[in-house]
């Protein structure tokens, strides 16, 4: 796995151990403790990918999240002891592309951090047309009309994932393991927020998608009903 | 024309019946049963105010003890003053008929008659004198009984018929005195049968012997005076029965509405609003009500506020364990985890020791994870989030899910389900835990003889029976199965990695879902557990489509 990896954590046991972990995965590891230096930091190192911690001095996790997501896309992991739901849905409100859970096992972590990293590896020159959206995946680009249109990598997959296959219904389980890369049942609402956040992007009028449409007690489908 | 003048003078006073007490009224159960018997709906509607309102019963309570004194008091009054007319009338009558007597017999006297028939005509002339005028007074002139003469005078005046037979005895028995009786002729003008005062006494005519005269005086006006005063005490009391009817119901009023204000409030502080209070003004036994009831709030308040943050503080601190503990859990895991990859390169203690190190860390996961769970549930912080579900799906998933541990235990899983759609409204990732959770007890405690799952559903309900045909339950253990760490046996050995959690979990997973998760075994022949859940999460269970427990399940032999 190649890439590189910016660890915002304050502490520094678990950041020293995450970066043994990460770097014998062949990943170059950044880390920066201190909450308010980590957007700073960020810009300088421009990493493929961002490991944070939510609850942090200086500044907060969900902060950081929001600064980091209004000037770029990359693929950013939270890390958080908490599995209440009003700190999940607001931290991946804030642009967070997936959370897990401490206490985690490395594997599980490294399954995440790969589906994250995966489309650093050169894909297949690919064109999928959903609705009236032209995907290249490839170029990792989604146009409407000739317009192109700004969607982080998360979104990107997950769009691709349903336009590979339309009108084939995916469920939330399903669109976890492949977007995502669990490997066991996760949490479900993950996929809830990262449609909403994809349709408010795509779809014309997002109270009534066309492109990503949800199939009641199944999951969702791409292409119309 | 006095008894009269009195009779007025009484009927005048009679409004003013003085308030008794009376004793108890059997007229009133009686009454109530009557008017039960009336008329079903009003009977039902009257059963119902008696039982619910304090002031409809007062009211009628009243109203018939007040309709049995008035009652009462009336009869006596109205008997009082009946008799004492009747005793002023003869009285009267007795003063009239001696005078008239007298003047008959100086009249007789004077008559210088010597045949019957002279005689009779005689006799006639005087008597007709002697009636009164305008029916005041009637005559009977009669022979007497002892009357021996073998002349008789011509039939004079009215029947003797009208005289009883034993007032003529009288008469004839002590013929020096006057005799009187009281009778009931039939009013001559007419209509109904009247009292009347009879007066005899009797005349010794010298031709024919000793004749009886009696006087008849009919109580025309006494009666007339007495129905006056009976209409008049219908009518007043009447008005009084109304009267303290009303007085009865602005008293109780003055009572029940306090009361009643009471209970609003205090079943607005049941359902939580802790700053609910009552209004009490004055020093009066009402407001003494409120205020005290005022401080059994405050007490209460407090009380709860104290408990409330008391236990908050718990949870947090609780909480707050579990989360600090997991970033320094993490890294541990992390490094477990990597020493672990690489224990083929350690000699066979530490590797083993690395191991062990490893399961370990996996159970302490489970537990703090369990723990947190508890936390969560006791915070009331945990939601419901429900989708409709096919519980088919979740058991089979559940069942694959354990299928390796089975294997292990010797146990076979087994699906048993009838016809009946399974698809509720439910948390399939909670309904999915409390099953894992029954089905891995079932298979750790069932001795590796066979698990059954049994699934149906009814109109209200959907219900999951989960059957081992291990050690089972002793009696009373049932009820605590759910309990937080309890185990069957202290001195059993533990095998499993159960946290002791999981059951108490599914309790608090089952409640949130207004579900029943309930536990029945016998010692030595198994256990059942079995889950109810709602099939939409706003209508209640009715009952479950599954029997709890099973005569069918036999002792092992």
């Amino acid at each position: 796995m190649k890439g590189s990896v910016l660890i915002v954590d304050d502490d520094l046991a678990l950041a020293e151990m995450l970066g043994i972990v990460l770097r014998s995965e062949g990943l170059d590891v950044t880390h920066v403790a201190n909450g308010s230096e980590a957007v700073g930091v960020f810009r300088e190192v421009r990493p493929d990918l961002v490991l944070l911690d939510v609850m942090l001095p200086g500044m907060d996790g969900m902060e950081i999240c929001r600064r980091i997501r209004a000037e770029s896309g990359v693929p950013i992991v939270m890390l958080t002891a908490r599995t209440d739901t009003v700190d999940v849905v607001v931290g991946l409100e804030n642009g967070a592309d997936d959370y897990v859970v401490k206490p985690f096992k490395s594997q599980e972590l490294i399954a995440r951090l790969r589906a994250r990293l995966r489309r650093t590896d050169d894909p297949e020159p690919e064109r999928l047309e959903v609705g009236d959206l032209v995907i290249d995946v490839a170029g990792h680009s989604v146009k409407r009309n000739g317009v192109r249109l700004g969607l982080t990598p998360l979104e990107f997959d997950l769009l691709v994932a349903l336009a590979r296959k339309p009108r084939q219904v995916f469920s939330r389980e399903l669109l976890l393991e492949q977007v995502w890369g669990y490997r066991h049942a996760g949490d479900t609402r993950l996929v809830n927020v990262h449609v909403q956040r994809l349709r408010s992007k795509i779809e014309r009028d997002p109270e009534h998608p066309e492109i990503v449409v949800t199939v009641r007690g199944v999951g969702y489908k791409a292409g119309p009903s | 024309m006095s008894e009269l003048l009195r009779s007025e003078g009484l009927r005048r006073d009679a409004p003013a019946v003085p308030d008794d007490d009376g004793g108890p009224p059997p007229i009133v159960a009686r009454t109530t049963r009557a008017l039960v018997r009336g008329s079903g709906r009003l009977g039902r509607f009257i059963v119902r105010k008696w039982r619910t309102s304090l002031q409809f019963r007062v009211v009628v309570t009243t109203i018939l003890l007040g309709l049995l004194v008035v009652g009462l008091l009336g009869t006596y009054l109205f008997r009082a003053i009946g008799t004492g007319l009747e005793n002023d009338r003869i009285h009267a009558s007795q003063l009239d008929a001696r005078r008239q007597t007298t003047q008959a017999v100086a009249s007789f006297q004077s008559t210088a008659a010597t045949s019957i028939d002279s005689l009779t005509n005689s006799a006639k002339t005087i008597l007709n004198g002697l009636a009164g005028p305008d029916q005041t007074r009637y005559v009977v002139f009669t022979r007497g009984l002892r009357n021996t003469n073998s002349r008789v005078l011509g039939s004079i005046g009215l029947p003797d018929s009208l005289i009883s037979r034993s007032l003529r005895e009288a008469v004839s028995a002590d013929p020096s005195r006057q005799h009187t009786q009281v009778i009931q002729i039939d009013d001559p003008a007419g209509g109904s049968r009247v009292p009347a005062v009879v007066v005899g006494s009797q005349i010794d005519l010298s031709l024919v012997g000793p004749y009886d005269l009696y006087f008849i005086y009919p109580m025309y006006s006494e009666t007339l005076t007495l129905e006056r005063i009976a209409r008049s005490f219908l009518i007043g009391g009447f008005i009084l029965i109304l009267l303290v009817g009303a007085v009865a119901w602005v008293v109780a009023r003055q009572v029940v509405v306090p009361v009643r204000r009471a209970s609003v409030v205090a079943e607005r502080l049941a359902a939580g609003n802790l700053g609910e209070r009552m209004s009490s003004r004055g020093h009066d036994e009402l407001a003494l009500l409120g205020t005290s009831f005022n401080a059994m709030a405050d007490g209460l308040q407090t009380q709860i506020h104290q408990l409330e943050s008391l236990s908050r503080v718990q949870q947090r601190f609780v909480s707050d364990v579990s989360h600090e503990l997991r970033t320094p859990l993490t890294t541990i895991r992390m490094a477990a985890d990597l020493i672990h990859d690489s224990r083929n390169d350690f000699e066979p203690g530490i590797a083993r020791s690395t191991e062990l190190l490893h399961n370990e860390l996996d159970r302490f996961e489970d537990l703090l994870a369990d723990l947190l769970e508890i936390s969560r549930f006791d915070a009331g912080a945990a939601a419901l989030d429900t989708d409709p579900t096919d519980l088919r799906a979740v058991v089979d998933k559940v069942v694959s899910a354990t299928g390796s541990l089975a294997r292990v235990r010797g146990s076979q899983i087994q699906v048993l389900q009838d016809g009946t759609s399974a698809v509720a409204e439910v948390d399939p990732r909670r309904v999915e835990r409390i099953l894992r959770n029954l089905l891995v007890n079932a298979v750790e405690h069932g001795d590796g003889l066979p698990v059954t799952v049994h699934l149906s559903g009814n109109d209200t309900a959907v219900a999951v029976v989960v059957e081992d045909h291990g050690v089972g339950l002793r009696p009373g253990e049932a009820s605590l199965v759910f309990n937080r760490f309890w185990r069957a046996d202290p001195a059993r050995a533990r095998t499993t990695g159960g946290t002791g959690l999981g059951l108490a979990i599914s309790l608090e997973d089952a409640r949130l879902h207004s579900g029943w998760l309930q536990a029945w075994g016998e010692p030595g022949a198994g256990s059942r557990f079995r889950l109810t859940l709602p099939r939409h999460t706003d209508s209640p269970i009715v009952t479950s489509p599954l029997p709890l427990s099973s005569p069918g399940l036999r002792r092992r032999t």
